[in-house]
């Protein structure tokens, strides 16, 4: 387990961007605790404000900062600054082009008993269609690290995906991190699974148990769900001729659909989901809900072995 | 039974509802006890028997956080076991966080993302009209919850299309998750702003159970317009533990030792 949580770590990145760059501001609507980034506020009064519980209001703002050459953060659960908003991230922020970044915590499953009313489900799918947005759901904190200023000056419009308290880290200090490239994290020959979020653990748990069965998986995280990295995703199943994806979303809209496509277009093969099988959340604990939705690491190793059958 | 009484009862239920998962949104479930009671205990007319009466009166919790204290009065007037009660956020329970009419006897509207329910409650009402079933519709927000656009739509629209059968209450405690509502994003003058909008207006003690009964009766008796009841509250009222974290108290920790120290003050009061 990280010592950090996950929302340390943006606070921890934000704080080092808002001193080093005058531009960055962060917005949040009520739910600064939860985000991590109440304790800004000491530090920046001027910069680290909330506009309370007005979402739609706060993406227009940020995206009327961003006329002026700020940069904006935004926080809130992941339902309020996807669903809730698409419109005000249409319009204001990516068709505008006015870069803003997103924060939404909690994503899917992760609301454990905020339950179904607060599970984003659908933020990725919702956001995905949104031309020139950028959507990002970090594994762990190593590469959160590495991603958030790099985000801060990409210029575009970025959703961050995140999980806000303390998960194993899955990458070593010696990681790079690329905001478009996808990361191999092992290689393999029978089949490839491409996890993100949450799921990249839950995924390395299964890695074992795939070995003990003399399954050689290549696993990949992707961490950028839009632009999706097409190459890496057409070079390993060139490879495996199957392909398993593990997300913490419906399995309509996200990251079974991304990969998919490009399958769809470039190399047709067998694709098999993980993932939340297009119903709505509930309260529960992870556990519970991983369960229930067939998201552990048993379940992905008998999707593994099913899509394996598939292969031409 | 008092109403004084019942409350307490409502009050203790909360407590162990929400113990029974160990944290919850505590705070602004016990600043709308008094209303609860008033309304399931007095106004409404409905039948826990018949929990889908045709022409009943409806309760909307926009701030569906406050689902505890709903449950524990829906339990107490009969409606589910109050067993039940027990079972809050547990794995495959009736009972979640946010209010959920598809999950809870009783419950008459679905809400949790906030300023929806306010919406719905609009429609709700519209739609009794329609029937001319002569239902009143009660709805309460939150303080924070008002901040959303949304609310100040639905309040327009209210007034333009006079859902005089429309009781809203707001759950003024003056309080929500990053601060106290003044310092965030203040709603002041929130009477006058409601009036502006086409309401009428009542501003009240939301504790005191005469002044919620004359708001309610003059409510009915303004013909044209729905009204707006601002409830004057206190986040986390009857135990001073709770009270005194403030801004603090939205969601908290609630272990079964600390309930049996709070139900000793309710009942001692
Ligand atoms: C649209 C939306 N944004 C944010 C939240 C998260 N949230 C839940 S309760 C709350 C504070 C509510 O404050 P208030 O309306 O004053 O409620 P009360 O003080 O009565 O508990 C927030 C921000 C939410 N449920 N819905
Ligand atoms: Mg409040």
């Amino acid at each position: 387990m990280a010592d950090m949580e996950m929302r340390a770590v943006l606070a921890e990145q934000l704080k080092q961007m808002m001193q080093q760059d005058p531009k960055v501001v962060v917005i949040d609507a009520d739910l600064a605790k939860a985000s991590g980034t109440w304790g800004l506020r000491k530090d920046f009064p001027d910069r680290a404000i909330d506009v309370g519980i007005a979402e739609q209001n706060m993406v227009s703002i940020a995206s009327g900062m961003a006329s002026y050459g700020y940069k904006p953060f935004i926080t809130s659960f992941t339902p309020f600054v996807s669903r809730r908003v698409c419109d005000q991230i249409t319009l204001s922020s990516c068709y505008a082009k006015q870069p803003i970044t997103i924060v939404g915590t909690d994503p899917g499953i992760c609301a454990e008993i905020n339950g179904g009313t607060h599970m984003g489900m659908e933020d990725i799918g919702v956001l995905r269609s949104i031309a020139d947005i950028v959507i990002f759901e970090p594994v762990d904190t190593v590469q959160l690290k590495q991603a958030l200023p790099i985000i801060a000056g990409l210029g575009k419009t970025v959703y961050i995906r995140l999980f806000r308290k303390k998960i194993d880290d899955v990458f070593g200090e010696d990681y790079k991190f690329d905001l478009f490239k996808a990361d191999t994290i092992k290689e393999g020959k029978d089949v490839t699974i491409f996890c993100t979020g949450i799921m990249v653990q839950e995924t390395v748990k299964a890695m074992d148990l795939l070995q003990k069965e003399g399954i050689d998986a290549e696993i990949i995280n992707v961490h950028t769900i839009k632009p999706i990295d097409k190459e890496t995703i057409v070079k390993s199943v060139a490879k495996t001729g199957c392909a398993v994806t593990a997300e913490n979303h419906n399995i309509m809209g996200g990251l079974f659909s991304a990969v998919s496509e490009v399958l769809a277009m470039s190399m047709p093969t067998p694709v098999l989901p993980i993932g939340v099988p297009d119903t709505f959340g509930e309260v529960g604990k992870m556990p519970y809900l991983k369960q229930i939705y067939k998201m552990t690491a048993e379940d992905i190793v008998a999707k593994a072995k099913e899509v394996m059958k598939l292969k031409k | 039974m008092q109403r004084e009484e019942i409350c307490k009862i409502i009050r203790e239920d909360t407590c162990k509802c929400i113990a029974s998962i160990g944290v919850g949104h505590i705070g602004g479930c016990l600043s709308i006890v008094e209303i609860l009671v008033s309304l399931y205990y007095k106004h409404m007319n409905i039948d826990p028997t018949n929990p889908h009466m045709a022409g009943r009166d409806r309760l909307v919790c926009s701030k569906g956080h406050a689902g505890p204290a709903v449950y524990a009065t829906l339990a107490n007037k009969g409606y589910f076991d109050k067993a039940e009660l027990l079972t809050l956020n547990h794995s495959g329970t009736n009972l979640p966080s946010h209010c959920d009419m598809n999950k809870t006897i009783g419950i008459d509207m679905t809400t949790g993302s906030l300023g929806q329910g306010f919406s719905c409650a609009v429609g709700i009402a519209l739609a009794s009209k329609l029937d001319k079933d002569g239902a009143y519709i009660y709805t309460v927000i939150g303080d924070g919850e008002s901040q959303e656009g949304q609310i100040w739509e639905a309040g327009m629209f209210a007034a333009q299309a006079k859902l005089d059968n429309l009781i809203a209450f707001t759950d003024y405690n003056k309080m929500q998750i990053d601060g106290n509502t003044d310092d965030v994003n203040s709603l002041e003058p929130l009477n006058k702003k409601w009036e502006s909008f086409g309401w009428n207006v009542v501003v009240i003690d939301g504790h005191d159970f005469d002044q919620i009964d004359d708001a309610i009766a003059n409510a009915k008796a303004c013909k044209g317009k729905p009204t707006m009841i601002i409830a004057n509250t206190i986040k986390g009222k009857g135990v001073k533990y709770i009270e005194d974290k403030g801004y603090g108290n939205h969601s908290m920790p609630m272990l079964w030792e600390d309930v049996e120290k709070y139900i000793e003050e309710i009942r001692r009061a």
